[in-house]
């Protein structure tokens, strides 16, 4: 406010800055609506459009779609909670120095390697249908139960490597500090390092939260009523697959915020880290 | 009577040997300057004091006790032997009040309100104050060190370790460090000091021990260490210190 000779300066900076905006829009509008063109007049478009893209069929499957979608937005919920959690745990477990935590720390190790290790579907296919299979007493026999704690176990495998590599990124000086002031171990993890790596793993963390919310839809095969089964059934009756592309919207309208949210803590915690070294 | 006896200390990183059967013993209210080149094992030897860095021969007594003796529980010896690290390694995610008090509240069981008390008095004899809400970053590198500093003292050490602790600063700030550290002998604090500052050495110290290869080749009273130094490669080393200007020569 008090620098006055600002002012003209900041218009031409106004000006110097719009025009590349209005030139990168005129030419993606341009090519979008080349490319918008040729394929809205291809012979074959009015046969894509009725099967894929028909308003009707959208319109008529998007209440049970959207009944789906929620069943998959409150797996991705629960899944998120506990993943959370269950990993922070297992990167507690590995990070706990001492030959008395040598079973911890073994545990958290072959936890990784087999659930990393193996497709999210099999475990999916195993847990929800073979559990249920088993009948045994006592046990929840729901698909989604079952399909749900399939999602936790392998995506806590991730996760885990995600706090660990956060952990493992505070300085090592921390630790000494920590140390030298007495702390114990486990009130340096509690402290002085997992306050640190928590920040640390915001984006990385936020990628895998993206990457379940749509691996959620895996549930579909072992029968729960997500969005995609549903869009599915639709498809079977009518034989229009216009449905799947509402669950698309719909998947896309909750993932791109959420991805977009991840670039943009990763671009600033990018220059807190250059700040840092500057 | 002395504080702190180190004897016959040996130290391997794998093949290399560090530490070469280092004695020195500390009196209490003594001063005592450790220096050398890079490499010679002199902050190595600090870390051993208080058991950060694990030895492989030799023992380290303070007071008669060994330092690994179960008298002294799991903090006890942290507790009586502060460090300071060049880095100054203050927790970035709490405030300078919070970095103070975390040992005396976590670790010693004080109560919250005393220990910030306590903390605030130290940091306002520190000249540090009105820092107390303000985290780390915030502050200069001086300030950063002198918080660090407090935050050692806030456990009422007997000894206090400084390791390289102005290494880190814009030469501009290194004075208002010194100056605490030169408060901090008045006062009658015990402390082992490794620095590359040779003038400030020479002031401050009751007596200077020059480390090389891993064994304290000499030591003595700092006027005369640096004014005749009796050893060729003591000699040496204080050759090329003056050559790079960072001792005027006082011969």
């Amino acid at each position: 406010m008090t620098r006055r000779p600002g002012k003209g300066r900041r218009q031409i900076a106004l000006k110097d800055r719009l025009l590349p905006v209005l030139i990168s829009l005129a030419s993606v509008i341009l090519v979008f609506g080349v490319v918008g063109y040729f394929v809205t007049s291809a012979p074959q478009w009015p046969r894509i459009q009725l099967q894929f893209f028909s308003l009707e069929a959208i319109i008529e499957s998007f209440p049970a779609v959207a009944k789906g979608f929620l069943v998959s937005m409150q797996i991705w919920v629960i899944s998120l909670v506990c993943i959370g959690i269950w990993a922070l745990v297992l990167a507690i477990f590995r990070a706990m120095g001492g030959p008395w935590f040598a079973p911890l720390r073994v545990f958290a190790i072959l936890y990784v390697d087999l659930f990393r290790g193996l497709p999210a579907l099999l475990l999916v296919l195993l847990f929800g249908f073979g559990i249920p299979a088993l009948n045994l007493p006592g046990l929840p026999t729901s698909g989604m139960f079952w399909g749900g704690v399939a999602l936790i176990l392998s995506y806590s495998a991730y996760a885990t490597e995600v706090y660990r590599s956060g952990i493992e990124a505070v300085h090592e000086g921390q630790n000494m500090a920590a140390k030298a002031l007495g702390l114990s171990q486990w009130q340096t993890l509690r402290y002085a390092i997992l306050p640190q790596a928590l920040r640390n793993v915001v984006p990385a963390m936020l990628n895998l939260v993206v990457a379940l919310q749509k691996d959620v839809a895996l549930l579909s095969v072992i029968g729960v009523r997500d969005a995609v089964r549903e869009a599915q059934i639709y498809t079977a009756r009518t034989f229009n697959y216009s449905s799947l592309v509402a669950a698309a919207i719909l998947f896309l309208l909750a993932t791109i915020p959420l991805a977009r949210l991840t670039d943009h803590l990763q671009r600033r915690d990018r220059e807190r880290r250059l700040q840092g070294v500057l | 009577m002395t504080r702190i006896v180190i004897d016959k200390l040996t130290k391997f990183y794998g093949d290399k040997m560090v530490l070469d059967g280092v004695d020195l013993s500390v009196a209490p209210h003594e001063v005592v300057c450790l220096i050398g080149a890079s490499g010679s094992g002199k902050s190595t030897l600090l870390r051993c004091i208080n058991g950060l860095t694990e030895f492989d021969e030799g023992a380290v007594r303070l007071d008669g006790v060994d330092i690994f003796d179960p008298a002294f529980g799991r903090t006890g010896l942290y507790k009586r032997v502060g460090i300071v690290f060049q880095a100054y390694n203050l927790f970035p995610h709490m405030t300078v009040l919070q970095n103070v008090t975390l040992a005396p509240i976590k670790v010693h069981g004080r109560d919250r309100r005393e220990a910030e008390t306590a903390a605030l008095k130290l940091l306002d004899m520190f000249g540090l104050g009105q820092f107390a809400q303000a985290y780390p970053e915030q502050l200069s590198g001086g300030q950063q060190q002198r918080v660090a500093i407090v935050r050692s003292l806030a456990t009422e050490p007997e000894v206090l370790l400084l390791d390289e602790v102005t290494a880190a600063l814009d030469p501009e700030l290194i004075g208002e460090v010194l100056k605490i550290i030169r408060d901090l002998k008045t006062s009658g604090m015990t402390m082992v000091i490794v620095t590359h500052e040779m003038g400030f050495a020479r002031d401050v110290a009751d007596r200077v021990c020059f480390l090389d290869g891993g064994r304290i080749v000499e030591q003595g009273e700092p006027h005369r260490l640096f004014a005749d130094p009796q050893q060729p490669r003591t000699q040496k080393f204080l050759e090329r210190i003056i050559a790079a200007g960072r001792l005027e020569a006082a011969r």
